[in-house]
């Protein structure tokens, strides 16, 4: 299990179509070895949770550059957890302002926001760290 | 052009020059513009040697056009100063309109929310969350009446930024006029409508191309004869060049989109010269200030070109690339965002230079929220600061025969006839769309881009060079979520209040004209009058015209 790759969900969830970055991410994670599925645009908290589940993923990027990020990170965590899948990893990225990012991470909404500015090789370097770190914790926990 | 000494001395004396130069440090590798185009050292006349001044310049208001579309341009009038904004409801809107208005802006330029522009209302389960968030949100005619209150639209010109849903917006705003007393022959404005870059690049699609391409030309006829101030289409570039593309792309397909529409409209059996007159464009102004220049130049000039000789337009109106810009929102940084206003005002400066008819310069704070109040001022003055203060509004396209910005020109315009060509080799701008090949030309820049400033070939104040830890020294616009509560009441109340027979049968005749060859806009005219709202207009037409799906690449 060891060679698996990192499975990646970069998703566009809400009604905005704005996916320069999520592409630009999604190519990014996929140049660095990850496994990448893209949802495509407009896709609602449900379909994004199902494609999740289905692709089994570790970890969600979601992109959200329609303000409407404080009602979808929590909603996909819950839809998350209803489908005992609570152990993906959600990250996101956008127009979000500081104190929203604060207060998403503090509830357990979101693992990690990345504004605009920040450089795809942080990203990456950031999902790799926290996967040897979930790795590490399961197999001190079995 | 214009030599005093024979091109064979200069070319002799350049590449002496160029000898010694090459013997020199330089401080970079690479010199490139923000398109990654090559720039060289030093232009000469030799880089314009073929240029016909009377042929390929002209005077200003004179075909090709390239010094630009009015006689005296800015002597007569400046630019309009429309500044983009909406937020919330339509009573906040209107509100941060008229302190527009007050504080000299000569325009309106309405931003509607997510689920405005993708056709649903506001208690649809899919607008959750996103209610009046980055734009205001219309549900009905109550809405629109109450957006345009206290404000004449006999006396102003609006912009709607509105593509899919755009016949049902415009009816609106029609129908709001109506009961302001204002008859549509008086109206002034501009639609977006333009439905092939949502498909390209912005991505706010709802019905399938062939029907999206009908709403479009019926808007055409119906505003021939009976709005006929209005611009149909703002043919856009900017959002294709939001996407990442390059100067050049967005050009190139901007036109591609223009002459589609065209050929859509000669297709509908419209004759050139009653439509054309009223498309417009809208471009976007990137940092590299030269490159911006050379592209609105190259614009007027190929659209002037081929409406002339390949759709045989004789009308001189038809000619005429008129546009808007809106200065980059991509090149602003969420860091140190203040330098957002700096960036603003040298894009801005291009823009005039390069000769648009309108301009909105965007706030400081717009890549973290909304604008407030005070980084909207900010914006706007520096527009007011261009026009009275620097100078450069008291001549007309001041750069024409620098030999690198007439040289750039050129290369934009052989630039795009390549692309044309390649558009033209997937059978036009359709089947490219459907191929990916626009989608993915962009998606390359956008990620060259990305990758040209991670490995720092490209420089970004603020992101990866120059770089402090400073907080975020300035507020932000918070909408209160409570709005989105107040709008489902409010688009509740007018579907309990108006007469819901008439209503529904007006929404039926719709429903059977959308599948027969009748001018849909009188029908939808008669829907808004009767409070029909827009999420129930737009549900009839994507009953019968089904809806467009997207194959994801990236």
């Amino acid at each position: 299990m060891g060679e698996r790759k990192i499975r990646v969900l970069v998703a566009k969830p809400g009604l905005d179509g704005h996916d320069r970055g999520a592409k630009v991410v999604a190519r990014a994670l996929r140049d660095a070895g990850m496994e990448v599925v893209y949802t495509g645009l407009h896709q609602t908290p449900e379909q994004v949770v199902e494609a999740a589940i289905q692709e089994d993923v570790d970890i969600i990027g979601l992109s959200i550059l329609s303000g409407a990020h404080m009602t979808i990170f929590p909603r996909i965590c819950e839809l998350l957890k209803e489908n005992s899948a609570g152990d993906i990893m959600v990250i996101g990225g956008g127009i979000i302002p500081e104190e929203d990012i604060r207060e998403l991470i503090s509830n357990g909404n979101a693992s990690a926001i990345f504004t605009p500015g920040t450089a795809t090789s942080e990203i990456v370097d950031w999902i790799r760290e926290a996967m040897r770190e979930k790795v590490s914790h399961k197999e001190g926990v079995s | 052009m214009c030599q005093n000494s024979g091109l064979a001395e200069i070319s002799r004396a350049r590449q002496e020059w160029e000898e010694e130069v090459g013997k020199l440090p330089a401080r970079q590798q690479k010199f490139m513009t923000v398109s990654s185009v090559p720039v060289k050292a030093l232009y000469t006349p030799e880089d314009i040697r073929d240029l016909d001044y009377m042929k390929d310049l002209n005077f200003p208001g004179s075909y090709p056009y390239t010094r630009g579309v009015q006689k005296n341009m800015y002597r007569g009038r400046l630019w309009t100063m429309r500044q983009f904004s909406g937020f919330a409801t339509a009573k906040e809107s209107n509100e941060r309109y008229r302190y527009l208005l007050s504080q000299g802006q000569t325009g309106l330029s309405v931003a509607f929310d997510m689920p405005t522009i993708m056709g649903y209302d506001s208690d649809h389960p899919r607008a959750f969350g996103e209610v009046g968030r980055v734009g205001v949100a219309i549900d009905s005619l109550d809405d629109m009446e109450t957006l345009f209150s206290q404000i004449p639209l006999d006396k102003i010109t609006t912009s709607m930024t509105i593509n899919a849903p755009a016949a049902v917006l415009w009816c609106l705003y029609i129908a709001t006029a109506e009961k302001q007393g204002v008859p549509p022959h008086k109206l002034g404005g501009t639609i977006q409508n333009d439905i092939l870059k949502e498909y390209i690049a912005q991505k706010s699609w709802i019905f399938p191309p062939e029907p999206s391409l009908r709403l479009i030309t019926d808007i055409f006829a119906f505003a021939a004869q009976h709005v006929p101030k209005w611009n149909t289409v703002s043919i856009s570039g900017y959002h294709i060049r939001e996407a990442g593309s390059t100067a050049v792309q967005e050009l190139a397909f901007t036109l591609a989109d223009g002459f589609a529409y065209v050929e859509a409209g000669i297709a509908a059996g419209l004759d050139v010269d009653t439509f054309a007159p009223r498309l417009s464009f809208f471009f976007n102004s990137h940092m590299d200030f030269f490159e911006e220049i050379a592209k609105y130049r190259a614009a007027r000039r190929i659209w002037a070109r081929r409406m002339k000789e390949k759709y045989g337009a004789k009308d001189e109106r038809s000619l005429l690339m008129r546009f808007h810009t809106q200065t980059a929102g991509c090149s602003l940084t969420a860091q140190q965002p203040e330098n957002n206003i700096i960036r603003t005002a040298y894009e801005a400066l291009a823009a005039v230079l390069g000769g648009t008819q309108s301009l909105h310069t965007n706030s400081m704070d717009e890549v973290l929220a909304l604008p407030t109040e005070k980084a909207v001022r900010i914006a706007l003055r520096t527009q007011q600061i261009i026009a009275e203060e620097t100078g450069v509004a008291n001549t007309i396209d001041p750069l024409a025969g620098s030999y690198f910005v007439e040289a750039l020109t050129n290369q934009m315009e052989e630039e795009c006839e390549k692309y044309f060509e390649r558009i033209e080799a997937f059978g036009g701008v359709l089947p490219a769309i459907d191929a990916g090949f626009f989608q993915q030309e962009i998606a390359d820049a956008a990620y060259r881009y990305q990758q040209e400033i991670e490995k720092k070939e490209r420089i970004i104040v603020g992101v990866n060079e120059y770089v402090t830890d400073e907080e975020l020294g300035i507020e932000l616009l918070k909408i209160d979520p409570r709005i989105e509560e107040e709008q489902k009441a409010r688009v509740r109340k007018v579907r309990e209040t108006r007469d819901n027979i008439v209503c529904a049968n007006r929404l039926e005749a719709l429903r059977q004209a959308a599948s027969g060859p009748d001018n849909l806009i009188p029908l939808i005219l008669d829907a808004v009058r009767a409070y029909a709202t827009e999420g129930e207009i737009i549900q009839v037409f994507r009953d019968v015209f089904g809806t467009y799906k997207e194959k994801p690449i990236f």
